[in-house]
């Protein structure tokens, strides 16, 4: 089943059109990467999706409804989550703050769920009552993560999570997107990295200038020398 | 000087709890309210007219503890709290969201919250006129304490209050998830909503909590002194230094802010005379501007 469906969208800043009639569709269950070069419209369509820009033209479906414009308060309570590149945390708040902060908009008891987060990020739990802003990047992004899954998204949007971490981090972080996807959310990031994301992915598309250059299976695109040249730097 | 310390210290209370709210009000709904010393004005006026209301109808009309005021101010409080918070909401709702719908300049917001303290001001001229009032007429109850410190029975109810809301303020920011998510809007406001927070309904809590604060400090400091049109507004500039003191944000930062400014303003009449307070405020605050843009306890 399509999860998240992108129908021709146009979207951009004021003036200026950065996506100029996208489509692409999320299936259900998987890890979608969406690929290209700096200022190709990723974050932007990632802005799209979550109700923070609205489209100009086209539509977006998210379980099978019409979210076109959305807010993202509207978004969050449907299932969908989105961790932006930067600024992605509370620096002034603890990190269990951040958390709670995550599940604000559910009334019940959070707790269970906020030792579900610490245990798939062990270090964040020895660090509950830090500030986020004394963490270091490797863990912020957890957190930054962690935040977002405070409220069992069933649909995760990743906005380059793993840029400007050492490699090692960057291979935590890809771990735990496959440990969450096991446990059923459907995953759909951003990346630089391409190579650690089309490992990480079954599908993956390729943007460059506001348009769709190529989609397919992640073993696909990987193996496509000619992609690889001319979008992803190989 | 120890005397004017103290006295400091009672002034620098009132003071922080205004500081408090302009930062609140800074730093969530993002703008500086000019407004806000009206506001306080118009606390103290409305509850000196539930006051007035009282003694009219002879109601409630015994003397707090050994306080100069009666237990109609008291009652007063209420009401002063409730409506002045309700027009902070108010003039949030009709001018300064729909301004932020259309993305106005931040001087803008400046302006317009200038119009507002001048229409509140001229509002309570026509009311009430341009003399001074006093809650209670009776004479104000000293204490003596050690050290020769005179002081009124009154500046002790004042600075109680004064800190218990700080006090309270601070739990609610710390402990209550409205609280924190309000310091979540103003740590990240994108983000804020990216997990679902509504800016817009974190704003509205905020109007309503800083318009409460205005009501309390305008009450005490109208026992403190009197009521006069201008007392607000006059009353802005050492709360905009103390804010600023306290690096613009935190509640911390404008409590001690709060306090600095209300003792250095009270220890200069030991050489200067009280006419040059505001000034000793303004300095203070183009020292901090000029050395530590960033507060005493700002961090960049």
């Amino acid at each position: 089943m399509t999860i998240l469906g992108v129908e021709d969208v146009v979207s951009g800043y004021g003036s200026m059109e950065v996506l100029h009639g996208l489509s692409l569709k999320v299936e259900e269950g998987q890890v979608v990467c969406l690929l290209g070069p700096n200022g190709a419209g990723k974050t932007t369509l990632l802005r799209t999706i979550f109700g923070i820009l609205r489209p100009w033209k086209g539509k977006i479906y998210f379980k099978g409804e019409d979210i076109s414009g959305f807010p993202p308060e509207r978004l969050v309570r449907m299932g969908m989550a989105y961790v932006p590149q930067e600024y992605n945390i509370f620096p002034s708040l603890t990190v269990q703050e951040n958390l709670e902060m995550g599940a604000f908009i559910r009334e019940d008891d959070i707790g269970p769920r906020m030792e579900e987060v610490y245990e798939l990020f062990p270090d964040l739990a020895d660090r509950r009552k830090s500030r986020a802003g004394e963490l270091s990047g490797g863990m912020r992004q957890m957190l930054a993560i962690g935040r977002a899954l405070m409220l069992n998204p069933e649909l995760l949007l990743l906005d380059e999570i793993s840029t400007g971490l050492a490699p090692f981090l960057v291979d935590a972080i890809f771990e735990r997107i496959e440990q969450l996807n096991e446990q059923g959310v459907t995953v759909f990031l951003v990346e630089q990295n391409a190579p650690k994301a089309l490992q990480s992915s079954d599908r993956a598309y390729i943007l460059e200038g506001g348009e769709k250059k190529a989609e397919g299976s992640a073993q696909e695109i990987a193996e496509d020398e000619e992609i690889g040249r001319l979008y992803l730097g190989r | 000087m120890l005397e004017l310390t103290v006295y400091g210290i009672i002034l620098g209370s009132i003071i922080a709890l205004g500081a408090i709210g302009i930062t609140l009000i800074a730093h969530i709904s993002r703008m500086f309210d000019f407004a806000y010393g009206d506001k306080m004005t118009a606390g103290a006026y409305i509850a000196l007219l539930v006051s007035t209301l009282f003694s009219m109808g002879g109601l409630l009309q015994g003397k707090v503890g050994p306080f100069s005021f009666n237990w109609g101010l008291m009652v007063a409080f209420i009401p002063a709290i409730l409506i002045t918070a309700g027009l902070s909401i108010l003039f949030n709702r009709w001018v300064y969201e729909p301004l932020r719908r259309r993305g106005a300049i931040p001087i803008l917001f400046a302006m317009v919250s200038m119009g507002i303290a001048f229409a509140l001001r001229g509002l309570i001229y026509i009311l009430w006129g341009a003399d001074y009032h006093f809650y209670s007429p009776s004479v104000r109850p000293m204490i003596f304490l050690p050290l020769g410190i005179k002081l009124r029975t009154d500046e002790v109810f004042i600075m109680v209050v004064a800190w218990a809301l700080v006090a309270l303020i601070y739990l609610f920011l710390t402990r209550v998830k409205m609280g924190k998510a309000l310091r979540a809007v103003a740590d990240n406001p994108d983000l804020a909503r990216i997990a679902g927070i509504s800016t817009e309904r974190m704003i509205v809590w905020t109007e309503g909590i800083a318009g409460a604060l205005a009501a309390v400090g305008g009450v005490l400091y109208g026992i403190e002194t009197q009521l006069r049109p201008e007392m607000g507004w006059l009353f802005l500039l050492p709360l905009f230094a103390a804010a600023i003191l306290g690096s613009l944000g935190s509640i911390r930062g404008a409590l001690v802010g709060g306090l600095v400014m209300g003792i250095a303003q009270q220890v200069s009449t030991a050489w200067l005379l009280p006419t040059y307070k505001p000034a000793v405020a303004f300095i203070i605050m183009v020292l901090v501007l000029l050395f530590r843009p960033q507060g005493i306890f700002g961090r960049r």
